[in-house]
């Protein structure tokens, strides 16, 4: 096999011998005692043909567990919701998916413009002056929306509330102490929401970092929250689902300073947690403090409409040491899935993602309550995903693998006793109903027992 | 054929009712207003309400004004821009991968964890490493994952004055950003004549070592230069009680003739979307997976995959862990495609890879290297750099001007003025993936373009002609930002 080399090692002889260099010789600047001539069991010495290729991985694949065998209630910021056909078609255009950063303008205005749209797309739905090109997840983002405050404010500790997902505190907790920068953990009140246990307004914050709908779905007041930051001059950090911003009160529109979150829920394929996109959307005076790759408008030689990658006097190959960031690569191609969904999507089937998974959300949460095996953990309004707690003795854990044998992957198991579980418009009544009886049969047997 | 005007997406009309995507309503919709009360929007979204085909044709009008690795040769040099095997795109999409999630019990979720598995022990055979982590994106979150690890490495040693890291002036940006990242201050050391790292430069940088956490390396550098002296610099480091960092960026060159690892490395990111062949994507995702020795083993990022009599587990929590990059994970998808490719090629196919890298990219040196100017003559590896500095000053025809002229003869441009300490540099990496025949038509283009500036010098310098716009105005971009619609 060749692997997906056009050339062999004679015809590479014949080439290089036809500008007088020996292949032989072709790596002699390498000392001798470094060259590497050893074996591994976990690397065959010849490559598979393409079927062989194929047909390992999908053994692999077939020792998984995935959501369209089983029905899934994961959530915790990965959510299955349905991607049109058209995204995967589009984005698997080689035009698309094999080109490289955008860096020649006058070859790669389908990037650009894409980009642009992304921008666009986010600013529309946050409420906000300006969106970046994207970030590497939702988690990423949050730490960058940190240091960015950090940075904007010259102070060196954030606020970050208990209902942002533990993903995301503890990629801000990494970031920050790299740089000897403190987090400060709040915590959330009966109603699942954070406004009782805010900083006092003296305590000097750079950042206040809120989640909306929160981990437990449920949604905060974020308007409250930005006042009382900007009281006690810090900013207002906000991570939202965009699914969420259909039928919420945009970020901007609350008086939040910088808006970030993940892409995923935007129709991308749950990918065992990755590939996403994170987005960070912030205001005209943050600009230039904000970290990774700006698509702008601008017109060509001719006065041709056109795009380009701008204000790069911020990023890490002109700025070195001293950038807002070291992103280079972002998640170019999937801002432009996520683009193409709420393109195909619109505002009306966009709405309807959200008012149906939120339907069935309530739907599901209402019947399992009525068993009178759980009890809802916060009171508050919840978006898509919903915190339960067993009323008696229940392990959800046995639940959980009991729910495994009925063809259903059950809701996350927190710290506490809790069962987080997300719908979204994917589910069927039937499907919901099925998860009900299931969830009922395994109570009675362990009560039986 | 023409490139169509594509207006912006979302202030194109639309006004198409109903929605085909979400199957009808079995339950009456939630009256979000009432529910969400305060924390309701306002009216709708500002979104169109686009016909599928209006979507459709809007993006495949945009793919037709990019250029991919499929419409041409893409030599961008230190950007690996090889063929992106369309197996690799079919294996990420299998339902048994793409549709699992992070939280699932690692009971349903075997054939992830062995995929990892697997893979961990062959990068780390590829690099002589010992231990490999997924977490990190990209390629500059490798450096700060890697770096991360050096400083808890010395933290936890109680080494904490270690504060300085030592670049080479002819790295990548994103190192010395990196290192702004965990706080290290940044000591450059420049070159020697031949495109190395200066010994007396660096001993000078080294000092009394005190201050020194370590030094971070691209070898080959961005010259496309192996550093002979490689053993020598990595000891100096050690020495100093440092540790070293091996910037993978140009690991294709090396691959299975010689490993980071054996060169005194102690720390190396990949970047599975040059060397591996994962799709760049306009700009990624890519992924930036980073090798260890065991000396940093505790200080891994979680989760990580352990395996335990034929049963595989992610770890979530150790007591020294750096923590997380990144949520979950790590991009997954992208190492199913890392995967894939590794499979296809075998050692000995790998092997071939770096063989064929170097050879195509010396013929095309040897062919060019009197028709431009070339900063050293040190032979190099997988990409070479040559410059427009005779052509500025005979005819006015500069770097910028050579690289858009490529574009009017069908093929993507080097990275140029990269890297910095080269006046007018353009960094050209053909690949392995090309044929003789794709070669000898990009030496060809590069030739008649050294012609042109002498004897057409306005017809290179209005490159290019036929492209969906001219050269864009980027003062104007800059200075009056439009960053929405």
């Amino acid at each position: 096999m060749n692997g997906y080399l056009p050339q062999d090692r004679a015809s590479r002889q014949a080439m290089l011998e036809s500008v007088g260099i020996s292949l032989d010789r072709l790596f002699d600047m390498v000392p001798d005692q470094l060259r590497f001539e050893g074996e591994s069991d976990h690397l065959q010495k010849e490559g598979y043909a393409e079927y062989e290729v194929i047909r390992a991985l999908d053994a692999l694949a077939s020792k998984n567990v995935d959501s369209k065998r089983f029905d899934s209630y994961l959530g915790g910021g990965i959510y299955d919701h349905y991607q049109p056909a058209a995204v995967r078609h589009l984005t698997q255009r080689q035009e698309f998916l094999t080109a490289y950063t955008p860096y020649q303008a006058e070859i790669s205005q389908g990037t650009m413009q894409a980009i642009f749209e992304w921008q666009s797309y986010i600013c529309r739905l946050t409420g906000l002056d300006v969106s970046n090109a994207s970030m590497y997840d939702g988690a990423s983002s949050a730490a960058e929306a940190m240091l960015m405050a950090c940075r904007t404010k010259k102070r060196s500790r954030v606020f970050v509330s208990e209902g942002v997902n533990p993903e995301i505190v503890k990629t801000i907790r990494t970031y920050l102490h790299a740089v000897g920068f403190e987090v400060v953990l709040g915590a959330l009140d009966k109603n699942g929401q954070t406004e009782s246990f805010l900083p006092a307004e003296e305590d000097e914050y750079a950042a206040w970092l809120i989640q909306s709908p929160n981990y437990y779905g449920i949604v905060e007041d974020l308007t409250g929250f930005a006042e009382k930051a900007h009281a006690s001059g810090a900013l207002a950090v906000a991570s939202c689902d965009l699914i969420s911003l259909a039928l919420l009160k945009p970020p901007g529109e609350c008086g939040i300073d910088i808006a970030v979150g993940d892409g995923q829920s935007l129709g991308l394929p749950q990918n065992f947690g990755g590939p996403t996109v994170g987005y960070m959307a912030t205001t005209n005076e943050l600009l230039r403090r904000m970290p990774g790759r700006i698509c702008g408008e601008t017109v060509d030689r001719d006065g041709k409409r056109c795009y380009v990658l701008t204000i790069q006097a911020r990023e890490q190959h002109i700025r070195r040491e001293k950038a807002t960031s070291n992103i280079c690569s972002n998640q170019a191609l999937l801002a432009t899935s996520a683009t193409i969904y709420l393109a195909m999507m619109g505002e009306s089937g966009l709405r309807e993602v959200a008012l149906q998974s939120q339907s069935k959300a309530m739907y599901l949460l209402g019947k399992l309550v009525e068993t009178g095996l759980f009890e809802p953990v916060f009171k508050g309004a919840f978006f898509r995903e919903f915190a339960l707690r067993p009323v008696k003795d229940l392990d959800l854990v046995a639940l959980n693998k009991a729910l495994l044998d009925d063809g259903i992957l059950g809701g996350y198991v927190l710290p506490g006793n809790m069962w987080l579980i997300a719908v979204t418009e994917k589910k069927t009544l039937a499907q919901l109903d099925r998860f009900i009886a299931a969830v009922t049969r395994f109570a009675g047997k362990e009560v039986a027992k | 054929m023409m490139y169509k005007d594509t207006p912006v997406i979302v202030t194109q009309k639309g006004e198409v009712e109903g929605q085909r995507m979400v199957p009808k309503a079995e339950l009456p919709h939630v009256d979000a207003a009432a529910y969400y009360g305060d924390a309701s929007r306002p009216g709708k979204a500002p979104l169109p309400n686009l016909a599928e085909i209006t979507v459709l044709r809007h993006y495949t009008n945009l793919s037709l004004k990019n250029y991919g690795v499929e419409n041409g040769t893409y030599p961008l040099g230190s950007c690996t821009m090889k063929y992106n095997p369309k197996i690799n795109e079919d294996a990420a999409s299998l339902t048994g991968f793409a549709q699992t999630h992070p939280l699932q019990p690692d009971s349903t979720i075997q054939g992830n964890l062995e995929l990892l598995w697997d893979l961990e022990k062959q990068l780390s055979f590829i690099c002589g490493m010992d231990r490999f982590t997924f977490q990190p994106a990209a390629g500059a979150h490798g450096e700060m994952t890697g770096l991360l690890l050096i400083k808890a490495y010395h933290e936890k040693r109680g080494d904490t004055d270690r504060n300085v890291m030592i670049v080479p002036d002819s790295a990548h940006g994103t190192n010395p950003a990196s290192a702004m990242m965990v706080g290290y201050k940044v000591r450059e050391v420049k070159s020697n004549e031949r495109g190395m790292v200066d010994l007396a430069a660096l001993k000078a940088a080294i000092g009394d070592g005190k201050d020194i956490a370590g030094l971070m390396l691209t070898n080959p550098s961005t010259l496309g230069i192996f550093d002979e002296n490689v053993i020598e610099i990595t000891k100096m480091v050690h020495e100093a009680g440092g540790l070293n960092y091996y910037d993978g960026a140009n690991l294709n060159a090396i691959m299975m003739q010689v490993r980071p690892g054996d060169m005194g490395f102690d720390v190396v990111h990949l970047n599975v979307h040059k060397t591996f062949s994962t799709p760049h994507g306009g700009g990624g995702p890519g992924a930036g997976p980073v090798g260890l020795k065991n000396i940093l083993a505790p200080f891994l990022p979680v989760p990580f995959v352990e395996k335990q009599d034929d049963q595989f587990r992610l770890v979530h929590e150790t007591e020294d862990t750096i923590g997380k990059v990144r949520g979950f994970i790590g991009s997954f998808g992208i190492f199913v495609r890392t995967y894939a490719y590794i499979l296809a090629n075998g050692q000995d196919g790998l092997k071939a890879v770096s063989e064929g890298a170097v050879a195509n990219s010396t013929y095309m040196f040897e062919k060019l290297k009197n028709d431009y100017k070339v900063p050293t003559s040190t032979k190099t590896m997988h990409e070479f750099i040559i410059t427009s500095e005779v052509l500025k000053s005979k005819y006015g025809v500069n770097t910028m001007d050579v690289a858009k002229r490529l574009i009017d003869y069908g093929f993507h441009p080097p990275t140029v003025y990269f890297p910095l300490i080269v006046p007018e540099a353009m960094m050209v990496e053909p690949t392995e993936t090309e044929t003789r025949e794709d070669l000898d038509q990009l030496i060809d283009a590069f030739k008649k373009i050294a012609e042109e500036a002498a004897t057409e010098p306005d017809l290179v310098k209005g490159a290019p002609h036929n492209t969906p716009i001219a050269r864009p105005n980027e003062t104007q971009a800059a200075r009056n930002p439009v960053l929405k619609a």
